[in-house]
């Protein structure tokens, strides 16, 4: 009996897997189908690759100052030079470095910043969910407050109080995010909890912790794929909205925030230097959506939007 | 219905004092709100006698007590720049706030409902993919760089607009703009969905083989349904406007709560902090009571709390 159990467990974990992965395949070969996918794809691969090659990429040190070189114009209008592709500061420091490192910043705080709220966003949301009660009374009650408070209100409030630091923004976003993960882990555990194979699973005598991990949480992976992209993209744009403010990372970091701030003094005399963060940022999040939305799409069947 | 609005009310007062102990806690999570209040350069005997005047040597109930009891009669103490009442400061500045979110609000309304509409009776048309590209490029733009941008095109190479302040009334154009674009792509997306998911419904079908005209099903049928989402999307998005121009008023001088709010944190004034934060989410939070109720109200099928 045993030994058959242990059988039917290797299974199931073979299944869930071989369905993960058909679905994801099954999805690819939609992706060329779907224009908007394969621009946002792209789009998110650009940064992804930027981010991860920087110091290859980019032709110059992000940090190296250069004060007789400041303030040059992009290479296509007067005064630039393909020197310096996208100009430079206001410390003579070039552009496109800068842009390349600010991808690493960004994604590394949209990643952990994803990894914590989704971690913990997991564990309360599938805590409040599965045991019900006044365990999920309790955590839906903080649930709701953090979500009905204005959000960039609350974590510039935090960010000041905190001061600027890589961890802390992290901190800061993983926390304040990690709601959201919890509300969705919730709703779908209970509706999840509700189908028939989890019942069939209760009643071949499989106990909380095996049915929470083989049963519903293998379930759960594609709305939660979907939203992580979503509020990775979200991070990024409130990473720029503290940096904006001097709150985000210090301000020595190249961080698309940070740069957008520098070149806020300087708006009629070099308006490029706050252009092209901007640029970086709404090309990224608009990938990032583009890509959420196709995911929604393939991984959430519930979910799919009305095609023409 | 009557026992469903007393336990949204219940709930709301319990989010009120959520907030408060939220607020409260945030200022003590380094462990010494008055170093956190004080400039760096302070002397310790300073930082001293200013936590004696602030009551932070007292035991942190005691503390919480009073904090409480205050807040609930509006005072949150008295600015650290200013020395005058914090929350008086708030309220002078909350008109410019509304108008700000008014105008943005019927802005958003006026572009986005009749995209949605046009979008959802005709899904793929060209009208629908201009509807889609709002929607994703409302999502996509930070709105404090759009807002730069904007300035630098519209008041200093155009000098069509005013940047900053707001003396004239075109000064509000340009801060609504920006603030209404994230909800304008909302309100195109959810009334473009609600106008294919009722479209799809048995009622319809039946409208349209008893011999209605389209014109009718429309306008009947169909906009009369799709009033109960766009409430609800309505009533949230105010708030939302309310709470999140901060950016947009900072960087266009806009004299309202958001502004003073972002200019509280530079000057690292808590006072004027706190009872910004929490004046504002009071008013998020009432604003999602008042559309939970009138969703109910419009809504015959939803009867909360009735066995």
């Amino acid at each position: 009996m045993a030994k058959n159990r242990a059988v039917q467990t290797n299974d199931s974990f073979l299944d869930i897997e071989r369905t993960f992965l058909n679905r994801m395949f099954y999805a690819s070969r939609f992706l060329w189908r779907d224009k908007s996918a394969i621009i946002g794809l792209l789009l998110f691969l650009t940064v992804v690759v930027a981010a991860i090659f920087s110091s290859q990429l980019s032709p110059y040190d992000p940090l190296e100052q250069n004060l007789w070189n400041n303030k040059i114009p992009p290479a296509w209008s007067v005064g630039g030079s393909w020197n310096h592709p996208l100009g430079t500061d206001s410390l003579g420091r070039d552009m496109l470095s800068r842009i390349i490192y600010g991808a690493r910043v960004s994604l590394t705080i949209g990643f952990f910043g994803v990894l914590l709220a989704g971690g913990i966003g997991l564990l309360m949301g599938t805590i409040a969910g599965y045991y019900g009660g006044p365990v999920d009374a309790v955590i839906m009650g903080a649930v709701n407050l953090i979500l009905s408070l204005p959000y960039l209100l609350f974590v510039v409030f935090i960010a000041a109080i905190l001061g600027r630091s890589l961890l802390n923004v992290v901190l800061i976003f993983g926390i304040t995010n990690a709601p959201i993960f919890a509300r969705v882990t919730r709703g779908e555990v209970l509706r999840i909890r509700e189908s028939g194979y989890i019942e069939s699973a209760i009643s071949s005598g499989a106990r909380g912790g095996r049915i929470i991990f083989d049963h519903i949480l293998p379930n759960m992976i594609g709305p939660f794929v979907t939203l992580a992209t979503f509020e990775m993209s979200a991070m990024i744009f409130y990473e720029a909205s503290l940096g904006f403010l001097g709150l985000s990372v210090p301000p020595t970091v190249p961080s698309w925030g940070n740069i957008l701030a520098s070149g806020r003094t300087y708006l009629t005399s070099a308006p490029w230097i706050a252009t092209f963060p901007g640029l970086a940022i709404m090309f990224t999040s608009l990938g990032m959506n583009l890509l959420g939305d196709w995911l929604r799409d393939v991984l959430d069947p519930r979910l799919r939007r009305a095609r023409k | 219905m009557k026992r469903y609005f007393l336990s949204r009310l219940i709930q709301s007062v319990f989010l009120l004092f959520g907030v408060l102990l939220l607020v409260f806690l945030m200022v003590r999570m380094t462990g010494d709100p008055a170093r956190l209040m004080m400039s760096r350069e302070a002397s310790p005997e300073e930082v001293e006698s200013f936590r004696e005047a602030m009551g932070f040597n007292r035991p942190v109930l005691v503390q919480f007590w009073d904090f409480f009891t205050s807040a609930i009669v509006g005072d949150f103490g008295r600015s650290l720049h200013f020395k005058t009442p914090a929350m008086k400061m708030v309220l002078d500045r909350l008109p410019a706030t509304l108008q700000l979110a008014c105008v943005a609000l019927l802005l958003a309304i006026l572009v986005a409902i009749p995209l949605g509409l046009i979008g959802g009776f005709n899904p793929g048309s060209t009208v629908d993919s201009l509807g889609r590209m709002v929607t994703l490029f409302g999502q996509s733009i930070p709105n404090f760089w759009l807002a730069l941008i904007l300035i630098i095109f519209f008041a200093v190479r155009l000098g069509w607009l005013p940047s900053f302040g707001r003396d004239e009334w075109t000064s509000v154009i340009l801060p609504a703009f920006v603030l209404s674009l994230p909800t304008m792509g909302r309100i195109v997306r959810l009334t473009r969905a609600s106008v294919l998911e009722i479209r799809a419904e048995d009622f319809i079908r039946t409208a349209y083989s008893k011999g209605l005209e389209p014109k009718v099903i429309y306008v009947k049928h169909v906009l009369g349904n799709i009033l109960i989402p766009l409430v609800s999307v309505l009533g949230v998005s105010f708030g939302y406007l309310l709470g999140g121009s901060s950016y947009i008023e900072l960087i266009f001088s806009w004299p309202g709560m958001g502004s003073l709010f972002l200019q509280a944190i530079g000057w690292r004034d808590f006072p004027l902090v706190q009872a910004t934060a929490i004046f504002v989410s009071v008013i998020v939070i009432t604003l999602n009571l008042l559309t939970d109720i009138s969703y109910v109200i419009i809504d015959p099928r939803i009867r909360y709390g009735e066995e």
